[in-house]
């Protein structure tokens, strides 16, 4: 769906040669589900991913941002089969093996978690303060019998802080002894160690320093490059992801709202919802006050949908189709999907 | 008349590790109907510094026999660092100076509707009436854009979504007209959108009710939005501080360009991004001299290692800490 082969080029194509590889992810009408009934006869389901169809190129970074409540981190939760999968399906195929995920069970799931990796947002919850770092990252090595000697797993813990910018010395230590930074770099490490093709990048520079968020966004930048791995990167930061991305879903509720290359998006975005992000990032500009076009209200409750297209409630553009119909994605340029029934008279003006 | 006058502000912790410095000879003013952006890193000082002006450090905190906090109120100044008892520190604690945390989950109580304790804070501030406390409350909810605020007057925390807490503190905080407002980090929990209603709010109050507010963050962009001037914090000491325009546009302290050189810029996407080199050190291994010296670039060497530095006048108003605008190092 985020190709669209007779669409007229666009300028900035040049800059995502990913885009032209061949998909590692591919979801088609996913959806993902949680049951929220009080009883057992009122059956009541909440729709946290509705119909997301994307394709994640191998060796891109794909970037998904959303305010919180649009269902960016249970789609990255449902690629690595974390949450279950109600409608659709999710094919991953990196060359050697192909899978189906709704389907996938037994020994083969086994050796998706192996391919398949998740770098958590909070560096200071998501390593045990009892492990030594060393321990912390050997851990999956061990679960999932990847080395058979401790030598063969001191070597290959050794090698990835290597390439995490751990400094081998710290390896004795505990967490606690770590500032942010690096304890988000031994969460990438840890996520790496088992060499995975595919990681979930949840937010994972949104509790960091500015100084310490580039550090971290340019290793993993560096490792991607060097390892060739494919990155689904969630974000609500927008300048974050215009930085490390080749490509930008924008969701609401559930959908996709817009897809497009990252220059494309961010040089002419079409969808309300993105153009009101875009202009809500704070300017660093002292003079630049007051200019956004301000978005108003909040993000309704995923129980209780909007009919029609799910943004008409905050919309500045609505019109009464709006309220009825719901838009589908189109194509607007090779790769520049949008859905939005008004796209083509607003971006006249 | 300045509001807040903080002059050689040091603070020290008690700790099992040894005593550490968290705020180090800290001097600002600020004026009414002012904002000033206090920035930094974590571990810079900022919250500790805004908490100061308080007194609601814990009991493990040394204030330096220099420091000095004075507010100016209308019925003559307060000496802050002289307040000893909680009756006394009434005066600034949710009456003259409020504050708005930056998690507005952690700071309702989650079992007392949010209306009973708006309506406690006013009983105690304020020689209102149960009945008038509870108007005001409401009164407040519905300026800062809350819809339905008699209901949500009767509502928990947990009831509304972080966006609309949001707007609830800063009505609970603004409710008995404080001369100074401490915002610590009020928008970093919240998603973009809400932020820009958020600062847009706060602007509109400032304007209305004529107060100070000291606006922690360590978001420039933010900074950019909302401020006069900035107060740039580097390990418990100010390095630069001048008129936001002048700060942002033109900075002068090695810290403020790095911090600014790290951020991820729209207007430039190919442009990389340049972390300031290594980690903010432990607080237990401060560095002697300049603190910055060890990340610095732009180090002089020697100097830098063993002079602090004093104050360099690099435009109107503005000044930096650093040795680059002070040949010789003497302070």
């Amino acid at each position: 769906m985020t190709d669209m082969p007779d669409m007229p080029d666009v300028p900035d194509k040049p800059n995502v040669p990913e885009m032209n590889q061949p998909a590692l992810i591919s979801t088609n009408g996913l959806s993902v589900e949680f049951n929220i009934s009080k009883t057992l006869f009122n059956p009541k389901v909440l729709k946290a991913v509705d119909g997301v169809s994307i394709d994640i190129p191998k060796g891109s970074f794909f970037g998904v941002v959303g305010e919180s409540g649009s269902g960016k981190t249970t789609l990255g939760h449902a690629l690595l089969k974390a949450k279950p999968i109600a409608h659709g399906s999710v094919t991953y195929d990196d060359g050697e093996v192909r899978y189906d995920l709704a389907t996938l069970a037994g020994p083969e799931l086994k050796d998706y978690r192996k391919r398949a990796q998740l770098i958590f947002q909070d560096p200071y919850a998501a390593l045990s303060p009892r492990m030594t770092v060393r321990d912390i990252i050997a851990e999956p090595l061990e679960v999932m019998g990847l080395t058979k000697t401790r030598d063969e797993t001191d070597a290959r813990v050794r090698e990835i802080a290597a390439k995490c910018r751990l400094n081998l010395e710290h390896l004795r230590r505990f967490p606690h002894a770590f500032s942010g930074g690096q304890r988000q770099r031994i969460s990438i490490a840890r996520a790496l160690v088992c060499g995975p093709q595919f990681i979930v990048a949840d937010e994972s520079v949104a509790a960091l320093d500015v100084s310490i968020q580039a550090d971290v966004l340019n290793l993993l930048k560096s490792i991607q490059a060097e390892m060739g791995l494919t990155f689904l990167f969630i974000s609500h930061d927008l300048s974050v992801v215009a930085h490390t991305c080749d490509h930008v879903a924008v969701m609401y509720l559930g959908r996709i709202v817009e897809s497009a290359p990252t220059r494309a998006l961010f040089k002419a975005p079409k969808h309300p919802y993105t153009k009101a992000l875009f202009s809500a990032i704070p300017s660093l500009d002292p003079d630049d006050r007051g200019r956004a076009q301000k978005l108003t209200g909040e993000i309704p409750s995923a129980t209780n949908l909007p009919s029609g297209c799910k943004f008409h409630t905050r919309c500045p553009f609505v019109q009464p189709r709006c309220k009825d119909e719901e838009p589908v994605l189109e194509g607007v340029a090779t790769g520049h999907s949008v859905s939005c029934h008004r796209w083509r008279e607003l971006a006249q003006d | 008349m300045n509001l807040l006058d903080v002059e050689n502000l040091t603070l020290q912790f008690d700790t099992d590790e040894g005593r550490i410095t968290a705020v180090d000879d800290v001097s600002f003013s600020l004026a009414p109907g002012e904002v000033m952006g206090l920035v930094g890193e974590s571990g810079s000082g900022k919250s500790v510094t805004a908490k100061a002006l308080m007194k609601l450090n814990p009991r493990n905190a040394h204030y330096g026999p220099q420091s000095r906090i004075s507010l100016n109120l209308e019925h003559g100044p307060v000496d802050v660092m002289a307040l000893k008892t909680p009756r006394e520190m009434a005066v600034v604690r949710g009456g003259a100076v409020s504050m708005i945390f930056q998690e507005p989950m952690a700071s309702f109580a989650p079992a007392i509707s949010i209306g009973s304790q708006m309506v406690e804070q006013l009983l105690i501030h304020s020689d209102l009436n149960a009945k008038q406390a509870k108007a005001l409350s409401i009164e407040m909810l519905d300026r800062v854009g809350i819809s339905d605020a008699a209901t949500r007057f009767n509502q928990y925390a947990f009831e509304i979504s972080g966006g609309m807490r949001q707007r609830a503190m800063i009505a609970m905080a603004l409710s008995t007209k404080p001369k100074l407002l401490i915002a610590d980090e009020p928008t970093t929990a919240l998603d973009v959108t809400i932020q820009a209603q958020v600062i847009d709010l706060m602007k509109d109050l400032v304007a209305e009710f004529r107060m100070g507010i000291i606006f922690i963050t360590h978001d420039l962009g933010v900074v950019a939005q909302t401020a006069d001037k900035v107060a740039v914090m580097y390990l418990g000491r100010v390095v630069e501080q001048g008129p936001v325009r002048s700060v942002i546009r033109n900075p002068q302290h090695p810290y403020t360009q790095g911090l600014l050189d790290a951020l991820p810029k729209l207007d430039d996407l190919g442009a990389p991004l340049r972390p300031i080199p290594g980690d903010i050190p432990s607080p237990l291994e401060r560095p002697s001299g300049c603190v910055f010296h060890t990340r610095c670039p732009k180090s002089l060497g020697r100097v830098c290692e063993t002079d602090t530095p004093g104050w360099s006048d690099t435009g109107p108003d503005h000044r930096a800490a650093c040795h680059l605008y002070h040949p010789g190092g003497q302070t």
